[in-house]
């Protein structure tokens, strides 16, 4: 990890509302390389917030501030809206949970996953066209042809997930924040999925933002592993040094996991400490 | 490729026709439906078919032979087959009050409610649709303000008032538009009716005079006719907006390196032309049952203020056969809608 592709210090994002302030992002700070980065944690501890936060998407009234955020030795913080646009798609980009509704319904898919060659590379209309079925095919759909005319309804989840996955990666990414990519599939299909990303991502020497809930899945699939509760990191690790972390957070997340191995009659509920918010 | 594409085309396209083959016996049934209702109300009301015609002070014999012409001493359920029958030969029989059959008279005052409603409707389409995408987009903010604001004035101003401030504006005062009316006297019955839309005979005949006459007199009542759409049109637009935009594929667009606009534009436009279609259609229709105010005070020879002075006149021949054309109106734009969901929505087109 000599020189970090993206380096945060300080993120935070909070709305203003009526009752006050909300901190949806606290003084996050990591440096990610060319790696796979996971992030777990539970609803609302601010993971999609910071995926999207890196990607110049929080809506208003939305504030984001950091003391830095350079992305490949730039700065991130007082992009303009083109500037953005140059980066979202070509040097991030982001894989959304469910096909069903990242998808748009009256859109050819092949026009779809086209659409991201058009904007950055200017391609012509047939060349973008060879790009999306090649791209297709790497993402080991059978049929790239017939699929390439078809529209979201017609697939199956897992067949709109590589679809995105294909959008996605077309224009060549450095850094890919795959938002909770297998939560909305079948079990069966998961697995599938995160094979496909994982070679992808592995021979493009792509950095890898990887949310999830899912322990098991970020532990085996990633590099490091960021715990996150109530909007901040609580504790970074090895993603196989996960089983002896010694925050207790991430302890009773563990705890909390049924295990196939050692069946239990009750599973542990998380018993939490505002202390960790201090 | 390129085959694939045209096989997709030909299934896309049998995808449309099939199901409107479908949807044309529906048709059938509602139009079977439209005639009976039209028929019964008809024969529910009050009035005396007979007098009518033979008037309230012919002989008893002359009143028995005319009841016995018109075919009343026979079954209802006869009667009701022998009326659909000159129905569908476009036979709508005398009006009391002109003296002529009802389907001339339909013929000339529907193409000047048309040419009415269709110019309204094209500008509260092309002004009201903008406007509500832009109010949507830019929910909470100053055009949205804008937007509402200007819908809801269109919502709570009297047609008549709007029409009477507008002749005395832009007719009265500043001479912009011609009066009330569909022509200047000495331009009237100069060019030959073929479609009774005389913006489209003068242009046929290249009679510009006439062409530019008839549109000034035109656009006041329409742009007012049209403000009312746009108000409605612009407060749906602005809604179906806001529900798009919320949706995920519009972050997916963002995410891709699209521009705000660019996702509102390309992405979530597309996807409220389905509700959109039906939203214009339904203006568009209650356009051309005739809009009475309107018609009233820029004295407009439409089928609004044709159907009243039939109501007021107990002319029922004149007033059934005005509610058929509505309702054939109300049938076609719905089939028409039908046929553009399709061709907007992928997700319609599975038979």
């Amino acid at each position: 990890m000599s020189d970090p592709l993206l380096s945060v210090r300080n993120l935070s994002v909070s709305y203003p509302g009526r009752t006050g302030i909300t901190h949806a992002l606290k003084e996050a700070s990591f440096d990610l390389g060319r790696e796979r980065l996971g992030i777990v944690g539970e609803s609302g501890s601010g993971k999609s917030t910071m995926g999207r936060a890196i990607l110049g998407l929080i809506p208003r009234p939305g504030i984001v501030s950091a003391e830095r955020m350079d992305f490949m030795g730039s700065s991130l913080i007082g992009n303009s809206d083109r500037d953005w646009q140059r980066l979202r798609g070509r040097r991030i980009s982001m894989i959304m949970q469910d096909p069903k509704y990242s998808l748009n319904p009256v859109k050819r898919i092949g026009d779809q996953i086209a659409e991201t060659c058009r904007l950055h590379l200017g391609s012509s209309r047939k060349d973008a066209e060879k790009r999306a079925l090649s791209m297709l095919e790497a993402v080991q759909i059978r049929n790239p042809d017939t699929v390439f005319t078809l529209y979201p309804h017609q697939l199956s989840g897992g067949m709109g997930q590589r679809v995105m996955i294909a959008m996605m990666l077309v224009a060549e990414p450095d850094l890919l924040i795959a938002d909770e990519p297998t939560s909305a599939l079948d079990v069966t299909v998961q697995n599938e999925v995160l094979r496909i990303l994982d070679r992808l991502v592995r021979e493009r020497g792509m950095g890898l933002l990887f949310i999830s809930h899912n322990l098991t899945v970020v532990s085996s699939f990633c590099d490091r592993v960021l715990i996150m509760y109530g909007g901040r990191i609580l504790e970074q690790c090895a993603a196989r040094d996960l089983a002896d972390a010694k925050h207790p957070y991430t302890r009773a997340l563990i705890a909390a996991a049924p295990s196939l191995d050692h069946p239990k009659s009750e599973l542990a509920t998380l018993v939490r400490d505002p202390e960790w918010l201090k | 490729m390129e085959r694939g594409a045209w096989r997709g085309w030909g299934q896309g396209l049998a995808a449309v026709i099939r199901p409107l083959i479908a949807l044309a016996g529906s048709l059938l049934i509602t139009f079977i439906g439209l005639t009976a209702v039209t028929f019964f109300i008809g024969r529910l009301t009050k009035i005396d078919p007979v007098l009518a015609v033979v008037g309230d002070k012919a002989s008893r014999e002359v009143y028995n032979n005319a009841y016995i012409a018109l075919g009343l001493d026979r079954p209802v359920i006869v009667q009701y087959f022998l009326y659909l029958k000159r129905v569908v030969t476009g036979d709508l029989g005398v009006s009391v009050l002109t003296s002529q059959p009802v389907i001339s008279d339909l013929l000339r005052v529907f193409p000047a409610t048309f040419e009415l409603a269709t110019i309204a409707i094209i500008i509260g389409v092309l002004v009201g649709v903008p406007a509500g995408v832009l109010a949507g987009a830019r929910k909470g903010r100053l055009a949205d303000h804008i937007v509402r604001v200007t819908g809801l004035f269109g919502y709570s101003v009297p047609v008549f008032w709007l029409g009477l401030v507008g002749l005395f504006v832009f007719y009265g005062k500043l001479g912009w538009v011609s009066g009330t009316g569909r022509l200047d006297v000495f331009y009237e019955d100069i060019v030959t009716v073929r479609t009774g839309i005389i913006l489209i005979d003068s242009a046929i005949e290249g009679e510009w005079d006439i062409f530019f006459n008839a549109f000034s007199h035109l656009i006041l009542p329409a742009a007012i006719l049209g403000y009312y759409s746009l108000a409605y049109i612009a407060r749906m637009t602005r809604s179906f907006m806001i529900d798009q935009l919320a949706q995920e594929y519009v972050t997916t667009a963002r995410v891709k390196g699209r521009s705000f606009w660019g996702a509102v534009w390309l992405h979530a436009f597309p996807n409220i032309m389905v509700p959109l279609i039906t939203v214009i259609g339904l203006s568009y229709a209650s356009l051309l049952e005739g809009a009475l105010l309107t018609e009233t005070v820029f004295a407009w020879p439409g089928l609004g203020l044709y159907i009243t002075r039939a109501l007021f006149n107990s002319d029922m021949n004149a007033v059934m056969g005005g509610t058929i054309l509505i309702g054939t109106v109300f049938i076609s734009i719905n089939l028409f809608s039908d046929f553009l969901y399709r061709i907007f929505d992928p997700r319609l087109r599975t038979a």
